[in-house]
């Protein structure tokens, strides 16, 4: 039987790490993702997971550890944030290449400088482009549930693939609010047993990992990774699917709120969809046929569903925790492209809101719809919550 | 280029099957070739041990019988170890004909 | 048991022929006689580097084992996670064979930019054998200095100039080091002897925990040495004392070789090029002499470490 708890982001994903039970964790710690690592450890030294958890000196030795291990056959999960991430930048592309099926719970907060330990999302955005699959959540129900589809994902044979469990630092990871567990034998009848494609530790059949690849096979290697990309929204939709009917919880790729008949659509990610849809629930009262979209999965990026869910728009406004120095938001620009590609013109507004965990309230979501509604519309980027 | 193979057909994962290298004919990188001396060959093995290239042939019981001319690259350690010097190190020009 | 050369021949090496390192290359040698008596099978791993990249050509592997390579300096953190795999899979029966674990690291990756993760790996005791080729530079990437490069050596980011003698500062001593981390089992030593090598790797993976070995192994290309003389250099390295190899086992130190007489420094720099500038004129001569000063003063480290007295033949 399911249970339900009140927890915090962070507790979730080290309760769904208990029930995964994972055969190596290497962490580090680092604010605001301490907890998942600390909690964990308790579930290691109370015996309740079968876990080698290695303490590592370092992200990048975190990584590095969690990397050869599950290349070496294991089922890897770690935990990181910020600085940590971009520590182990280097080592994440070689993951994705290596087809190591690590999954990571990412929670969000802003890169240096100047140091900040609260949530935007630059830290996961530097990541967008290391082969990694992105999946961003809302809350810690969704958190929990999404590191358990996770493991599927990543470990599906058509996939191989890392994953990225992105949550807002604080705001979702230290939140206390309900969250509904599954019992420790559904999850592990779900998830199953990890079966290694080439197991570093098969003696018998002995592989190398990292070879020196030059001009004359490097580009065929990355064409393999771009293939494994393309195979993630179908078996996403498997798991989804099938972790739906066992939960009743459903996750599309993209979360569309009152979106089917909206003129004006919001495009948001992760905690800030609250605050947005609360919006689109009071401008509608007031008679404005508004919406939201909020993308779950980033990295592949779901450009039919995307533009499934806004091509009926009159205007849209385009919201990113994150911003691209000197060239427009990473959402922003996603969102484009699927438009473009889609031979759809809509007018597009972009806002940059919530930088180092700047507040993002109701009336920040209401100044953006306004702007649709009023047809104040341009594509010069705009800041939410900003002091002038 | 178009022998080499295309991304579909590559084995996942950036691995390669072990050992693979020994297609590898490295002993083109040679201009000095050991040429070995039975007679003087004491049978040490020191020349066996210390070839980086592991060009050096021997019986399991521990006989040299030759060098691997298809990967020995011609450093001349054999040579230098060799306490009887049973190896002589001579310019491939010489074996060109053969 | 000793191990003899003889019994060695049939042994499965763990790294084939076909690798493209260069004619006369130390480090390949390393390997070779490194895992040579290893009874167990071995997985291994390796910091970027020569070795790395000379016998891993896609889609050529010269790596008979398995093999991993992932960064530069990571090789300490590689090593932890494939065996905390290893223990995690064994522990739950899906490996059910003992397996050992190796890491290669050159002098760059184990020294400077590996150092960190292998000081972690140490400390937190995985049962790993990392192994130094030390060639006291970065030599994959065409000879600069590291925290290993000799003082005086002439390297191209500190070459010997017309004020500037080559490297000024003298190398940092790695083995001490690890022998301060208090693992089982530390070594230092050469290829001058191809027993020492053998005989020390085998009981460095034979020792439970991590061990570390700290093999001196010439670059023939860059020390600018005949490509003949990997052994004999070693030999010098040893009969100098710039080399001195020893053991550190549970925390007591033991000599392995003393050196009958007194041989200068300068026998070991004379066969290589990177310090023919020291050979000539006044300063290279005092560089040649604050050298010598640092031998005579480690290998006293050394001798008293070991509870040892050196007596030289006049």
């Amino acid at each position: 039987m399911s249970r339900k708890d009140i927890t915090s982001g962070n507790w979730a994903v080290a309760e769904a790490m208990r029930q995964i039970n994972p055969d190596v964790v290497a962490a580090y710690p680092i604010t605001p993702s301490t907890d998942i690592p600390m909690k964990f450890s308790e579930f290691v030294a109370d015996g309740l997971v079968d876990t080698n958890l290695v303490t590592v000196e370092s992200e990048h030795s975190a990584i590095s550890a969690c990397l050869a291990a599950a290349v070496s056959g294991a089922r890897v999960m770690t935990a990181s944030s910020a600085n940590g991430v971009a520590l182990m930048h280097e080592i994440f592309p070689i993951a994705a290449s290596y087809r190591a099926p690590i999954v990571f719970g990412l929670v969000n907060r802003s890169l240096g400088a100047p140091i900040n330990i609260h949530c935007d999302h630059s830290d996961s955005m530097a990541e967008r482009d290391s082969g990694w699959i992105h999946i961003y959540c809302e809350d810690g129900q969704e958190v929990y549930d999404t590191m358990i589809m996770a493991v599927r994902i990543a470990e599906h044979k058509d996939v191989l693939l890392p994953v990225f469990v992105c949550q807002d630092g604080f705001i979702t990871s230290h939140c206390f609010e309900p969250v509904e567990f599954m019992d420790d034998e559904e999850v592990r009848s779900f998830i199953g047993e990890r079966d290694p494609l080439f197991p570093l530790l098969d003696i018998d059949n002995p592989v190398a990992y990292g070879s020196l690849a030059l001009t004359d096979y490097y580009f065929e290697i990355k064409r393999q990774q771009v293939e494994a990309m393309k195979h993630v929204e179908r078996v996403y939709r498997e798991v989804a699917g099938e972790f739906a009917k066992k939960t009743g919880r459903d996750y599309p790729v993209v979360d569309t709120y009152k979106t089917d008949d909206a003129d004006h659509i919001m495009v948001i990610m992760s905690s800030a969809a609250g605050a947005a849809k609360d919006t689109v629930d009071r401008l509608r009262e007031k008679g404005h046929k508004v919406g939201c979209l909020r993308i779950r999965l980033f990295r592949p990026f779901p450009a039919k569903a995307v533009v499934d869910a806004l091509k009926g728009a009159k205007s849209i406004a385009v919201l990113d925790r994150a911003a691209s120095l000197g060239a427009p938001a990473p959402l922003f620009t996603e969102i484009k492209g699927a438009l473009y590609d889609a031979g759809i013109h809509i007018p597009a507004n972009t806002y940059v809101y919530g930088l180092g965990g700047r507040d993002f309230f109701p009336h920040n979501a209401e100044e953006a719809f306004m702007d649709l509604i009023n047809n104040n519309m341009s594509p010069e980027e705009r800041y939410l919550g900003l002091r002038e | 280029m178009s022998s080499l193979k295309g991304w579909k057909d590559l084995p996942l994962a950036t691995t390669v099957p072990a050992s693979t290298s020994e297609k590898v004919q490295t002993g083109q990188w040679r201009s000095m070739r050991p040429v070995w001396n039975e007679e003087e060959c004491i049978h040490c093995l020191q020349c066996w041990i210390q070839c980086p290239d592991k060009s050096i042939k021997a019986t399991p019981e521990g006989k040299v019988t030759g060098i691997d001319y298809f990967f020995c690259k011609g450093c001349g350690t054999c040579a230098a170890v060799c306490p009887k010097k049973a190896i002589e190190m001579r310019p491939e020009s010489e074996f060109i004909e053969q | 048991m000793a191990v003899k050369l003889k019994d060695l021949i049939t042994k499965e090496r763990a790294m084939r022929q076909g690798h493209r390192m260069c004619p006369g290359c130390g480090a390949p040698t390393v390997v070779q006689q490194a895992l040579l008596a290893v009874e167990q099978p071995v997985v291994v791993t390796a910091a970027t580097g020569c070795l790395e990249v000379s016998t891993t050509i896609y889609p050529y592997n010269a790596w008979g084992v398995p093999f991993l390579h992932s960064a530069f300096e990571n090789a300490g953190a590689s090593v932890s996670g494939i065996e905390a795999a290893y223990v995690a899979l064994k522990k739950k029966g899906k490996i059910t064979k003992d397996i050992k674990f190796v890491a290669f690291g050159g002098d760059g990756g184990t020294y400077d930019i590996g150092l960190q993760a292998l000081s972690g790996a140490a400390e937190r005791g995985h049962d790993f054998t990392y192994i130094c080729y030390n060639n006291q530079g970065y030599m994959n990437t065409g000879a600069q200095r590291s925290s290993a490069t000799p003082k005086g050596a002439d390297t191209s980011t500190a070459p010997a100039g017309k004020v500037i003698p080559g490297k000024i500062q003298k190398p940092k001593d790695l083995t001490v080091i690890m022998a301060a981390h208090h693992i089982p089992y530390v070594a230092q030593t050469t290829i001058h002897n191809p027993m020492e090598v053998i005989e020390k790797v085998k009981k460095a993976i034979e020792t439970p925990g991590p061990a570390f070995v700290n093999v001196l192994a010439p670059c023939v290309l860059f020390w600018r040495l005949e490509p003949s003389l990997q052994r004999d250099i070693c030999k010098l390295a040893v009969e100098t004392r710039f080399w001195p190899v020893y053991e550190v086992i549970d925390g007591e130190w033991k000599l392995g070789y003393k050196p009958k007489k007194r041989v200068p420094v300068e026998e070991f720099l004379k066969p290589q090029g990177r310090f023919r500038h020291l050979l000539k004129g006044e300063t290279g001569q005092a560089v040649i002499e604050a050298l010598q000063k640092d031998v005579d003063e480690e290998w006293e480290y050394v001798l008293k470490r070991c509870g040892e007295t050196w007596e030289p033949q006049a």
